[in-house]
């Protein structure tokens, strides 16, 4: 069997400040998974998903990423696993104004050793596989949020990364563009990549095939090892669309009975899944 | 489970190639190209004055070496100075002759001052109005020996040395409004209408004569009452024993007193000024180095506020794979291509002024390529210093920190 992407053991990052945003995390993520991460405003999930893209490092625990072992590497090991690795998207994508499509998509490739045509040629493809074939000499300003939103996924798996990670990749848009977002997340997924995704919409979530919930820092409630569920996250990756809508614990809820005690924190944030007519897939 | 995996060597990152390094800093400046502008320009100012005060004093210096070359440095000049009682001191009249006996020496002339004698353009101009113009009476070979040019009209031969025929220092002719020569020009020298026969061209070696009305030496005996006393002696000598004949030349001249006459060699004066010249030059480069230190305080100002500004592209970046070092390069090749810029226009701006100025003063244009090539070290040198503590800053920023930023 192929290693876990991403093994995290009671992984713990505690800011100087002493705010602890995330206290004892294990969580291992298999190849090809789709997940989602959900959770109250303030519980940790931006800080999770920026250890597991090794932006950020934990102040305790064991981390591995694609089998590194994360804290033992340099600064610039990480950087190169990050150029090879994984693929970030942003809630607010982080385009370069008055730079086409094209070479926003080749830029994300910069670190990765190709020539200036191989990125062209790479960011075409990836533009062409997230349907914006035809908006390469678009700028940012003459694209939609949706668009805009493509653009930047495609910039995140032009290299062709095993693992996506995404933040809030619906937050900024609207229920239709946020759909289409989705539904394109799906068919990256589907071949072959492991997408995590941090949402604070419920439906979104509940289409996704392995649910994490957090609170105050820890995990609260994981899909995948609820013994109700029949989930063997191998399996997960390849029957994703049919599993979707069965499970009924809602990793969202606020009112999740087994979440922590203490930081009143929870809460602060509503879960977004007010969003009306959101019809993923 | 595959825990039992050995341990994966570090993963290393793929290096950067310089023509993508150039195309980053490039489009960091793009993206603002105002403020990249301005900031360039600071620099070009203080690169273009500095180009701009060396080319014009180097031009000015080639000028001299070329008057120099064409006039020679082997002219001595022997000028009666004074008594101690403090009159007017005099060379015997066989000075000249006295002097062309001296071994090396390969030629010698003379001009007499008329004392006494006044120049007017006619007889009813008043004196104040022309005043300042000496009458010399002048030797026929005058003119190769101090390498003067006539401007206008002819020097004086052996016919017009003893007619009233008189030829116009260049600033004598101004004063006395004196255009050209020709046959109907006279002037009123020593109360007698002299035909202005020639106007001379400035004499570098001689500037004395520019302010000179130049009567043949025969003439001035006879109509204007000449002593017959040289006043000054040029004396053309053999290079190489310049100095020998230097040191006799007094005694030669005037056996009785050589203490009251100065032996001078006028090259030397124009190098000297030159040189006063120089100093001058050096405050001004002082002044074009501050223009450059402040264009230089422009750019590093430029480079911090670009790396406040773009914290969020630095996380991205960071987040795409970048390392510190490459995010430190990114800035620096930005802050040495915005000095860079400023540095290639600047020096086009300096030779341009160099050129503009020595063409319009008649000189050889001369933009050394030391102040060229200093001045784009220059430039380089201030973009490395001005971008250095942002680049650092810039890859100091934590990735999560970087993008955290609005
Ligand atoms: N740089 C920081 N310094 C100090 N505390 C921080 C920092 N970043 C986050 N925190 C704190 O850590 C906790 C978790 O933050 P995190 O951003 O992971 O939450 P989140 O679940 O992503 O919230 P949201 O849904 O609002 O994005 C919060 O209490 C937050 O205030
Ligand atoms: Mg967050």
């Amino acid at each position: 069997m192929t290693p876990p992407t991403v093994s995290l053991v009671d992984v713990s990052r505690t800011y100087p400040g002493g705010v602890t945003a995330l206290a004892g995390v294990s969580l291992e993520i298999a190849r090809g998974e789709l997940i989602a991460i959900a959770g109250p405003s303030g519980s940790g999930k931006s800080t999770l998903l920026n250890v597991i893209g090794t932006l950020d490092r934990p102040t305790s625990g064991t981390v591995r990423i694609d089998g590194y072992d994360v804290p033992a590497l340099s600064d610039r090991g990480l950087s190169a696993l990050r150029a090879t690795t994984i693929g970030f998207v942003f809630q607010h994508f982080h385009l370069a104004d008055r730079v086409t499509a094209l070479d926003n998509v080749a830029g994300g490739l910069l670190y990765s050793g190709l020539g200036r045509a191989e990125r062209r040629r790479r960011a075409a493809a990836a533009l062409e596989r997230v349907g914006l074939g035809h908006r390469l000499d678009h700028e940012p300003h003459e694209l939609s949020g949706g668009e805009r939103q493509r653009v930047a996924i495609a910039r995140a798996v032009a290299g062709d990364p095993p693992l996506l990670l995404a933040d809030e990749p619906t937050g900024a848009l609207d229920s239709v563009s946020g759909a289409g977002v989705m539904e394109l997340l799906h068919d990256l997924n589907a071949s072959g990549t492991t997408i995590v995704i941090i949402t604070h919409d419920r439906e979104i979530a509940a289409s996704l095939p392995r649910r994490v919930g957090m609170r105050d820092g820890r995990i609260v409630s994981d899909s995948a090892a609820d013994p109700s569920h029949p989930s063997h996250p191998s399996d997960l990756t390849r029957s994703n669309q049919p599993t979707r809508p069965t499970d009924p614990s809602e990793p969202t809820d606020p009112s999740d009975p087994t979440g922590s005690t203490d930081s009143g924190d929870s809460g602060g944030r509503p879960a977004a899944g007010a969003v009306p007519g959101s019809e993923a897939a | 489970m595959a825990a039992s995996r050995t341990e994966r060597p570090e993963p290393a990152p793929a290096r950067m190639r310089p023509r993508d390094v150039l195309r980053v800093g490039a489009a960091g400046l793009r993206t603002r190209p105002l403020r990249a502008f301005l900031s360039a320009l600071g620099v070009a100012i203080g690169i273009a004055a500095t180009v701009g005060v060396v080319g014009v004093s180097s031009s000015s210096g080639a000028e001299l070496d070329r008057t120099l070359s064409a006039l020679g440095t082997n002219l001595l000049t022997v000028s009666s100075g004074r008594t101690l009682l403090g009159e007017e001191a005099e060379m015997p009249p066989d000075a000249e002759a006295m002097i062309e006996r001296i071994g090396p020496v390969e030629s010698a002339s003379a001009v007499g001052r008329v004392d006494g004698a006044q120049v007017y353009r006619s007889e009813e101009i008043p004196e104040e109005q022309t005043g300042g113009i000496s009458v010399y009476a002048a030797r026929a070979d005058l003119l190769a020996a101090v390498g003067a040019t006539v401007r206008s009209g002819v020097w004086l031969d052996g016919a017009t040395l003893r007619h009233p025929a008189v030829v116009l220092g260049a600033t004598a002719a101004r004063r006395l409004g004196v255009g050209a020569a020709g046959p109907d020009v006279q002037v009123v020298v020593g109360g007698e209408r002299f035909t202005v026969v020639g106007v001379l061209d400035p004499v570098p070696l001689a500037a004395e004569l520019d302010a000179a009305a130049l009567v043949g030496w025969p003439v001035a005996e006879e109509v204007l009452d000449f002593d017959g006393h040289p006043t000054i002696l040029y004396t053309r000598c053999e290079e190489a024993r310049l100095e020998a004949v230097r040191e006799v030349l007094a005694a030669t001249a005037s056996p009785e007193a050589p203490n009251e006459v100065e032996v001078s060699r006028p090259s030397d004066a124009l190098a000297a000024k030159q040189a006063a010249g120089r100093a001058f030059t050096g405050l001004l480069l002082g002044v074009g180095g501050v223009a450059l230190l402040v264009g230089g305080v422009g750019v590093a100002n430029t480079m911090v506020v670009s790396v406040l500004e773009r914290r969020a592209e630095i996380g991205l970046r960071r987040s795409l794979g970048a390392t510190r070092g490459q995010i430190r390069t990114q800035f620096l090749a930005e802050s040495l291509l915005l000095s860079a810029l400023g540095g290639a226009g600047g020096v086009l701006l300096g030779a341009a002024a160099t050129t503009g100025y020595a063409l319009q003063a008649g000189w050889p244009v001369v933009v050394p390529a030391w102040a060229t090539a200093g001045g784009l070290a220059a430039t380089l040198a201030i973009g490395a210093l001005a971008g250095l503590y942002p680049a650092v800053r810039a890859a100091r920023l934590s990735p999560t920190e970087a993008l955290a930023a609005p």
